[in-house]
């Protein structure tokens, strides 16, 4: 049996039938990211100790017919902007190299206590600003399909863990597409939470009001179990809700009544919306293609497919940056060489200290974002950029609670084009800015979205995007179950 | 177009030297970055309201969002590590340099 590819479910029933210890799956992992980290890079740290000792925990447990959760021994990467408690934490930034978390984060704590295990801490863009991971203040991650070729970001690290099966499923952060677009460029599953849906306790802010935490997994089931396991309101995070589940929604392919379901379940009365503002020019036309077929094919198995309308949709890149350089500038404030981290001294005051301790510890594109997100709240441009930004998003939300009256769901893809190749747009900062093309208006209106692989571009992997209602994480992964394999 | 003057203040507000070379960088950068930002200037917002939460309607007893600020003991753990983190520090002290 290969440990490597096993589901969450699948490792859970072969612990209770003791096909393998807990142990075991670990050291399988272990062992794979000895074999495959060098050529794909997708760790910051490696946890083997702590993974040892909680795996042995989870044997004692199964050795002495106590309970164990669904979760348990399940070996997880984590993004290295989610705090493990004593684990280094750089958010991949030498500012942070050798910072330790004093604490659990909320998401982390809630699968500590499930069992799960961690095998370490994965690479991303520095403070998840970036679409390519190559952004990253150590070292760039490649594309497990195609090493010339970026994962995507800012979750690459995570994303490339679980599609080269260096771990069984990861988490990453979300702010306009972080976990989205490397999942579909690594042909894995990323599911964006709804705003407040997971508690951002413990994940360092880049972007206050957009950031979410969530699963990239092989499988929608992963996806949804670790969804389950991590989502709730916290009171350490005012802004985290309790779901409004809808409950058991599943999705029936049977023709005939089950009384089970309820109406809106049935895949006939699925209304599904396509964006018209989404299928752009100098969008890639193999990605179009397979976009397009994967929405024949839930409309052949009787879903209803109509066109619909996002007119504010060229508005989303600059509405989106302006809004997550602003609440950037003001997060990294906190990063002074006072505090933590990287502290370079040499005046004789105390601003000496902050000049030099940011102009070492930070990288390029996180000074920019921080220089032009103090520059649009500033004084006499508040008005014009920030405040405008803010305005513009509420039409861009309302576009799509317009959209939601007639639809249940939209689909579309997650990115323009399949993984590019490295360095392909480190060159111009903006030309990577329009990655984030389809997927930062979903974060903008706080909606959840997920990435599911649909098809392949040559090796590169091509994901479609679901769009749901807020809090309707269960839709648009029962939806997403359509295009797996074994359906 | 934004001049070197402007970057300088604007890299003095967040806090970042920048080397001569840096500041004429992010000179021809944030001039293109912030052009491109014009182009919300074409869009009516005069009655529409800003958004500062994407879902704030559902956050339903915002009387229980906001607390009364009473100061509660830390876990005296993890205190010790808070301070343990910082780079300069005397007893249970951080250390700074004088502000002027």
């Amino acid at each position: 049996m290969d440990l490597n590819t096993l589901t969450i479910s699948k490792v859970h029933k072969g612990l209770l039938q003791k096909k393998f210890s807990a142990l075991e799956l670990v050291k399988a992992y272990l062992d794979r990211i000895n074999k495959d980290e060098k050529k794909i890079s997708a760790f910051l740290t490696i946890t083997k100790e702590l993974a040892i000792e909680e795996s042995k925990k989870i044997d004692d447990l199964i050795a002495k017919n106590k309970e164990i959760s669904i979760l348990a021994g399940i070996p997880l990467a984590i993004k290295d902007n989610i705090m493990v408690e004593s684990v280094r934490i750089t958010c991949a930034s030498k500012i942070l190299e050798d910072y330790k978390a004093p604490y659990d984060a909320t998401c982390i704590k809630k699968l500590k206590e499930l069992g799960a295990v961690i095998l370490g801490k994965t690479n991303l863009d520095e403070f998840a600003m970036g679409a390519s991971t190559e952004y990253s203040g150590f070292f760039p991650t490649k594309n497990p399909y195609d090493l010339g070729r970026v994962p995507g970001g800012s979750s690459g690290g995570s994303a490339a863990a679980v599609a080269a099966n260096l771990c069984l499923a990861s988490l990453g952060s979300d702010t306009g597409g972080s976990i989205r677009q490397p999942a579909s460029f690594c042909g894995v599953v990323g599911l964006k939470p709804t705003y407040g849906a997971v508690s951002r306790y413990g994940l360092v802010a880049f972007a206050s009001s957009l950031d979410q935490i969530g699963p990239i997994t092989k499988t929608v089931e992963d996806a949804k179990i670790i969804f389950e396991a991590i989502s709730g309101k916290d009171e350490m995070d005012s802004t985290s809700v309790e779901m409004p589940k809808i409950e058991n929604y599943k999705l029936s392919r049977l023709k005939v009544e089950d009384p089970r379901f309820k109406e809106s379940g049935k895949i006939e009365n699925l209304r599904i919306g396509v964006p018209r503002e989404y299928f752009v020019k100098g969008m890639d036309k193999e990605v179009e293609k397979i976009i397009k077929q994967s929405i024949k094919k839930i409309e052949a198995q009787g879903a209803k497919i109509e066109e619909i309308n996002l007119p504010h949709t060229k508005y989303v890149i600059p509405t989106y940056y302006l809004v997550a350089m602003s609440e950037a500038s003001a997060n990294l404030a906190r990063y002074d060489g006072i505090k933590y981290g990287l502290s370079k001294s040499g005046g004789k005051d105390l601003l000496s200290v902050y000049l030099k301790s940011r102009a070492e510890g930070f990288g390029n594109e996180v000074k920019r974002r921080i220089m032009l997100g103090t520059y649009v709240l500033s004084a006499g441009y508040y008005d014009a950029y920030y405040l405008k930004a803010q305005k513009v998003r509420t039409l861009i939300k309302q576009d799509f609670d317009k959209v939601f009256e007639k639809v249940d769901v939209i689909f579309s893809p997650v990115s323009p084009f399949p993984a590019f190749k490295l360095g392909e747009k480190t060159v111009d900062p903006l030309s990577m800015y329009l990655t984030d093309i389809f997927t930062a208006s979903i974060n903008l209106a706080g909606l959840p979205a997920v990435s599911i692989p649909v098809g392949w571009v040559g090796k590169l992997p091509v994901g479609l995007q679901i769009i749901g209602k807020p809090f309707e994480e269960n839709r648009i992964l029962e939806i997403g179950k359509t295009y797996e394999k074994n359906e | 177009m934004i001049n070197k003057k402007q970057v300088n203040h604007i890299a003095e507000l967040a806090r970042i030297k920048l080397s001569e070379r840096e500041l004429k960088k992010f000179q021809k950068e944030f001039s293109a970055i912030l052009d491109f930002f014009g182009l919300l200037k074409e869009v009516n917002t005069s009655k529409i309201f800003p958004t500062f939460h994407p879902l704030e309607h559902y956050l339903e007893n915002k009387a229980e969002i906001i607390r009364e600020d009473i100061p509660e003991p830390e876990d005296p753990k993890v205190k010790e590590k808070l301070i343990e983190s910082a780079p300069s520090k005397k007893g249970k002290h951080i250390k700074v340099k004088a502000v002027f």
